[in-house]
């Protein structure tokens, strides 16, 4: 199995990411190898096997409902380049 | 063309948590932008999200509420999406593994048709923050206190196939989640929203149409209108052969209209995969069936039981049950009262009148179920009549005190005294000869009509104080002469 180079910058567009032809041509090569040798895996037979969601065999550990955290407004607006009125400031986007 | 409408709906509730889904913010509606925040919700590098167990506790107990299988094992995963609102570039949700599965409701119409509405699932999830495209010198606010509030997404099947039927659904699934206390069910804080998928095919046809979805109607007046309107405008192309683009659309209150949202081809390859950072959430049939007694008495049991205990019919007890509040509420006033038709025809008539005129809800009545009971005892012990207690009523709601002192202050206590009222109807028919006359000369179908002209009269006289059910019978046998 093998991608073109269209998938991979399909992809690259998703992930936010700007490849110049070159890496494309790169990315498309090393992509289609994984690909391949997911391919290969597929051969095993899976019948009657859960897919796994965590390699950890450990469940979820919960946590009480309860407000344990402070306003820590001015410590996070710190770490923004551009803030007003209490809120963080970006690039005009529109629906 | 005849054309058959085909609805599913998700509805995201709010579940009403102290602290985020994630992290031990604070959940709110209104407070200071960004100061309910916390490094997991901001997405900053390396913070790690912790699973609220309190709404682990309320997903389960709304899979119990609509007869679901629940998830013994449920599991996180991640939908990637780039918006400013979501910093994190996906969203904490459940997509293989939800932690309610297949349920059901019975949805009651307005007519007293019942259908079966199937709900493929329940999800838990977080909420994104919030965009301010006002004007910051061209710029957008991010109010990120939203960000990681806990969200049950409820999807139903496509079974809906009216727009009544939606709303009757909606208002099913809000009064559910309400009455378990896990929602506030305060759509105009955005607490319920809910995404419509509609489509078109000919009565008949098997296959389904193309669908659009209309995202965020947040209340129930909005989601029949914009169904209305959509199903307009699919109907419309359609019969001049046109195509339905699969598209999400926004409806727009204002102008009553559904407009498309511009959104890209792939806005929904969201690359689901399980989230590394929560382990899968496992279940013991303990825990499960510990939360299934816990579950209070339920929309449509307690209507089943108004009917049974209080001989209310259908209709009634439907409406009063509709809300948990508003039954308590009848219910408390009603154990001093014991006379539910009474109670339920105040209820649902003169307070609930008052309260939309006022745009209230129950909870914030001015009159207490208690002080609405005591004004109910004197209509039903003839202290005043129906129409005087409207009075009485309206006074209470102004704070001028309890119905008896509303009372005796004004003085409004009926006349049952015959003797009083005899002699007042005397003087009535003696001002007003020529009309008795004319009754007197009337076949029986005219007097019928005729009377109320002289039972008008007693009540001026009286102020409406004169007690109907006695002037009455006094009048016709006086009329007689």
């Amino acid at each position: 199995m093998s991608i073109d180079k269209q998938d991979v910058q399909k992809i690259a567009h998703l992930a936010r990411l700007a490849l110049t032809e070159a890496d494309a041509e790169q990315y498309q090569q090393s992509l289609s190898s994984v690909l391949s040798l997911v391919e290969q895996m597929q051969s095993v037979n899976t019948d009657g096997i859960e897919p796994l969601s965590n390699p950890l065999e450990m469940t979820q550990r919960l946590r009480d409902d309860v407000v344990t955290e402070d306003n820590r407004r001015d410590d996070f607006l710190v770490n923004a380049p551009q803030t007003e009125a209490g809120l963080f400031l970006v690039p005009k986007v529109i629906d | 063309m005849n054309w058959e409408v085909v609805i599913g709906l998700e509805i995201h509730t709010q579940l009403s948590t102290k602290s985020k889904l994630f992290s031990g913010a604070a959940v709110g509606f209104g407070a200071e932008p960004n100061t309910q925040t916390t490094l997991v919700d901001l997405g900053m590098p390396g913070a790690l999200p912790v699973f609220n167990k309190e709404a682990l506790r309320m997903a389960v107990m709304f899979g119990h509420a609509i007869n679901a299988e629940i998830g013994m094992t449920s599991v996180f995963a991640r939908k990637n999406y780039f918006y400013p609102d979501l910093p994190k570039g996906y969203q904490t949700s459940q997509m293989d593994h939800p932690i309610v599965g297949k349920g059901y409701l019975d949805v009651t119409l307005d007519d007293g048709t019942t259908s079966r509405v199937g709900i493929t699932r329940a999800h838990l999830e977080e909420d994104a923050g919030k965009s301010l495209h006002e004007d910051f010198h061209g710029m957008t606010g991010i109010d990120l206190n939203r960000s990681s509030t806990p969200l049950l997404e409820i999807v139903s099947e496509p079974d809906i196939r009216s727009a009544k039927e939606a709303v009757a659904y909606v208002k099913m699934i809000h009064s559910i989640v309400t009455y378990l206390g896990i929602c506030d069910g305060n759509m105009a804080e955005g607490s319920m929203r809910c995404d419509i998928n509609l489509s078109l095919r000919p009565k008949g046809q098997k296959e389904y149409g193309t669908r659009t979805e209309i995202k965020n109607v947040n209340s129930f007046r909005f989601i029949e209108k914009a169904i209305y309107t959509e199903i307009e405008r699919q109907s419309d192309i359609l019969e001049d052969g046109g195509k339905i683009v699969q598209e999400t659309r926004l409806y727009d209150p204002e102008k009553n209209e559904t407009r498309s949202m511009r959104s890209k081809e792939d806005a929904n390859d969201y690359r689901y995969f399980p989230c590394p950072d929560l382990l899968p959430i496992e279940l013991t049939e303990a825990y499960v069936e510990e939360i299934r007694q816990t579950l209070p008495e339920l929309p449509s049991q307690k209507a089943a039981r108004f009917q049974s205990e209080y001989k209310l019919s259908e209709y009634d007890a439907h409406v009063l049950s509709s809300s948990r509040a508003m039954a308590d509420y009848f219910e408390t006033a009603n154990k001093q009262v014991k006379d539910a038709k009474l109670t339920a025809n105040w209820v649902m008539g003169e307070l609930s009148k008052t309260l939309n005129q006022e745009q209230l809800e129950i909870a914030q009545s001015t009159v207490s179920a208690e002080a609405f009971g005591e004004l109910l005892i004197r209509i039903k012990d003839n202290t005043i009549n129906g129409k005087t207690a409207k009075d009485v009523f309206q006074a209470m709601w102004l704070g001028e005190g309890s119905a008896d002192q509303i009372i005796d202050a004004k003085g409004l206590k009926q006349v049952t005294d015959t003797g009083a009222i005899e002699s007042m109807i005397q003087t009535i028919l003696d001002a007003n000869q020529a009309q008795v006359e004319q009754y007197r000369a009337a076949d029986e179908d005219k007097q019928k009509k005729m009377i109320g002209f002289f039972v008008g009269q007693v009540m001026k006289a009286s102020q409406g104080k004169a007690n109907p059910g006695i002037v009455n019978p006094i009048l016709a046998k006086m009329l007689k002469g």
